[in-house]
């Protein structure tokens, strides 16, 4: 049995030696992801340009509109005196955000009235407004709050309002930073992607090349076969983890509080999965372009209800339920868990026990439609 | 044969894809040592047959055994008896001429010990002697064909199965291979080997003659050459080959006719004139030497025997 396995590998490995760019195109890729998520991949809303309307033009209004630019979020790229203008602003695009003080802004305020402010905000992004608008009332409330110590102050009357103050603590990424977020989950996504075409497209190759109609007609059993055929991906799947972890610690500081070898463990469950998966494409293509629209076909919907970027529990009952046949759903809770929060098995067994159910699912099932014939 | 097992025994072999049958009721026995040739159009079923025969393809009916094993219930046994080599050519075009020996060797568990030597003979053969380290990809047909018999035989299977292996190879590369091809024969190896290649048929001990699914004759070439063809089989040359054709496809007396390079020919019902033949010729404004009697080739025979058209019955 080994002695067929190691002649398959050799030969796996002597034909990887032999493809100059086989090096580039497993590395670059990766790289260049694990970099555009790094840098790109963000919901933090920065810069968003800003056109303003004040009617009231005094201090009091001067004063808020001069809290926007300060936090960094808002840009004020015009200063309008229309609301037409301002209208024909967020038209053309050329601000997303409309901020508009009626008159008597300062008078009212002063009166201790309500005193208006409206908020215009291009909803094309649904996702970037919300955000938006969620600055604008923290920009409003520490408005409010100077103001109030102002008005305090000089009158030196004691504010009559109890005044309840949030306190914020997010634990495990205390400055909320989207990359710690993103990049455990690239690592996930990106070994899945690499490992399923690799493990597909090999296999697929062989029967085009037609020397796999020539390991056919050998004794090899099919387990010896897959063996071969599969370890070389396993590893380089280890080793895809491993330099995307590296480098996300290492490049974009994100920490890593937990045990490797409880990611060795998740990843090694993982990437079964992944191999059991690039194997049941292999069976179901004859050619290559074959693999490729069955790989197209699967990557996506793989990534979107893996929980990288949208959450699952936000998803559909029905659709929830497919996540439970993702392995990068696991996958990704494991990696955020032992990158950000330190936890091990006591906490991560449903995972590990759902990437191990899956693994053996796929794997079996991939072992037993794999035949040894052309049929 | 004196009782010995044959080597290959199909019966009622059959394999269907859907609605269309490609091998019907197939009957076989190879007897160890031979070398039979495998003949018939594209699409007759050769290539099917001999995946059944390798364990590639399950037969939808029938039974077979090679070297003693049944295909169905004993496939890996047949597989470790059998070497196999495709039309398709199918080494490792990045691994080199040793490694791609190394690997085959490995793969059917040839003992280390033993392997060394098996890989020189097979390099040998391949005359390939001092570039065991190209990169295979970088050799011509011929050798690359060597090279995979070569790979084929490392594990010295008594069984060979040869399909179509001589396809898109130089005529002094096919020369070489068939040589071979007989050594292999002469030590005992019994081949089975298909071709398209009417000339390669003559080197064969049997030939079996397959088409449209169905084993149409086996023999060998002597025995079919000499077969009744139901008429008597004369040659004509026409400087108007396929209008003389044409013609001669509704001339009196005229069972088959057909080109071979330059010349006809023309199978005749018995008892027809071939005098009357080039009158007729004339007749329609065509020219043609006169019909000379021929013994029929090989090529004849099949062309009679794979032919739908019914041999008129001899009087």
């Amino acid at each position: 049995m080994f002695e067929r396995i190691r002649v398959m590998l050799m030969k796996e490995f002597l034909e990887l030696k032999r493809d100059p760019w086989a090096i580039f195109r497993l590395v670059a890729p990766l790289v260049i992801q694990l970099f555009i998520y790094g840098y790109a991949a963000t919901f933090t809303v920065n810069h968003v340009s800003t056109v303003v309307l004040d009617l009231d033009r005094s201090q009091a209004s001067r004063d808020l509109i001069s809290h926007f630019p300060a936090t960094g979020r808002f840009e004020i790229v015009d200063n309008v005196t229309s609301q037409q203008s301002l209208n024909r602003d967020i038209d053309t695009g050329t601000a997303v955000a409309g901020i508009i003080i009626h008159a008597e802004f300062a008078k009212k305020l002063l009166n201790g009235q309500s005193a208006p402010l409206e908020v215009v905000v291009d909803g094309t992004n649904s996702n970037t407004a919300l955000i938006a608008l969620g600055y604008v009332s923290q920009i409003v409330t520490i408005f409010q709050a100077d103001y109030a110590n102002a008005l305090g102050v000089s009158s030196g009357a004691a504010p009559g309002a109890v005044s309840v103050s949030l306190q914020e603590r997010p634990w495990f990424n205390a400055g909320l930073e989207d990359r710690w977020f993103f990049i455990p989950g690239v690592i996930g996504t990106l070994a899945l992607m690499q490992v399923v075409s690799l493990t597909a497209f090999a296999v697929v190759r062989e029967r085009e090349m037609g020397t796999l109609e020539q390991i056919m007609v050998s004794p090899i059993s099919r387990v010896e076969f897959i063996l071969g055929k599969t370890v070389p991906f396993f590893i380089i799947g280890l080793a895809d983890v491993a330099l995307v972890t590296v480098l996300g610690a290492a490049w974009f500081h994100v920490p890593f509080v937990g045990s490797p070898f409880v990611l060795l463990f998740g990843s090694s469950l993982f990437l079964l999965a992944a191999i059991g998966l690039g194997l049941l494409l292999s069976t179901a293509s004859r050619t290559q372009q074959q693999a490729f629209a069955l790989n197209f076909f699967l990557v996506n919907p793989l990534f979107i209800l893996s929980g990288f970027a949208f959450p699952i529990s936000a998803m559909p009952a029905a659709l929830q339920w497919f996540t439970f046949i993702n392995p990068l759903r696991y996958f990704i809770v494991i990696l955020r868990a032992v990158f950000l929060k330190g936890v091990g098995f006591a906490v991560l067994w449903p995972d590990f026990l759902g990437l191990a159910l899956l693994a053996g699912v796929m794997l079996g099932v991939s072992v037993l439609r794999f035949q040894k014939s052309l049929d | 044969m004196n009782g010995a097992p044959p080597a290959v025994q199909a019966r009622g072999l059959t394999k269907r894809f859907g609605a269309f049958v490609a091998v019907d009721a197939l009957d076989l026995d190879i007897a160890k040592g031979e070398v039979v040739g495998f003949i018939g159009p594209n699409g007759a079923g050769k290539s099917t047959t001999i995946r059944m025969l390798c364990g590639l393809l399950r037969p939808s009916a029938g039974t077979a055994t090679v070297a003693g094993y049944d295909i169905v219930r004993e496939p890996e046994t047949v597989r470790a008896h059998i070497g196999y080599m495709s039309q398709k050519f199918s080494l490792y075009g990045d691994l080199t001429v040793a490694e791609n020996l190394r690997f085959f060797g490995g793969l059917y568990r040839v003992p280390r010990a033993e392997l060394k030597e098996r890989m020189a003979f097979a390099v040998t053969m391949a005359g390939l002697t001092g570039r065991e380290d190209a990169l295979v990809r970088t050799l011509a047909g011929g050798w690359k064909q060597r090279l995979a018999l070569g790979c084929a035989i490392l594990h010295r299977p008594p069984v060979l199965f040869l399909d179509e292996p001589t396809s898109g190879v130089e005529p002094e590369a096919r020369r070489r291979f068939w040589d071979l091809i007989h050594s292999l024969a002469a030590d005992g190896v019994t081949i089975l080997v298909s071709t398209h290649y009417m000339d390669e048929a003559e080197y064969c001990n049997r030939i079996a003659l397959i088409a449209a699914g169905h084993l149409i004759a086996i023999g060998s070439p002597g025995e079919l050459k000499r077969r009744d063809l139901g008429g008597a089989l004369v040659e004509l040359e026409s400087p108007q080959p396929g209008a003389a054709l044409a013609a001669l496809h509704g001339a009196p007396g005229v069972v088959e006719a057909a080109i071979f390079g330059d010349r006809l020919h023309v199978l005749l019902a018995p008892g027809t004139d071939a005098a009357a033949l080039a009158r007729f010729l004339v007749a329609h404004g065509l020219t043609a030497t006169p019909p000379k009697p021929i013994i029929p080739s090989l090529e004849d025979v099949f062309v009679r025997l794979v032919s739908r058209k019914p041999a008129p019955e001899a009087a």
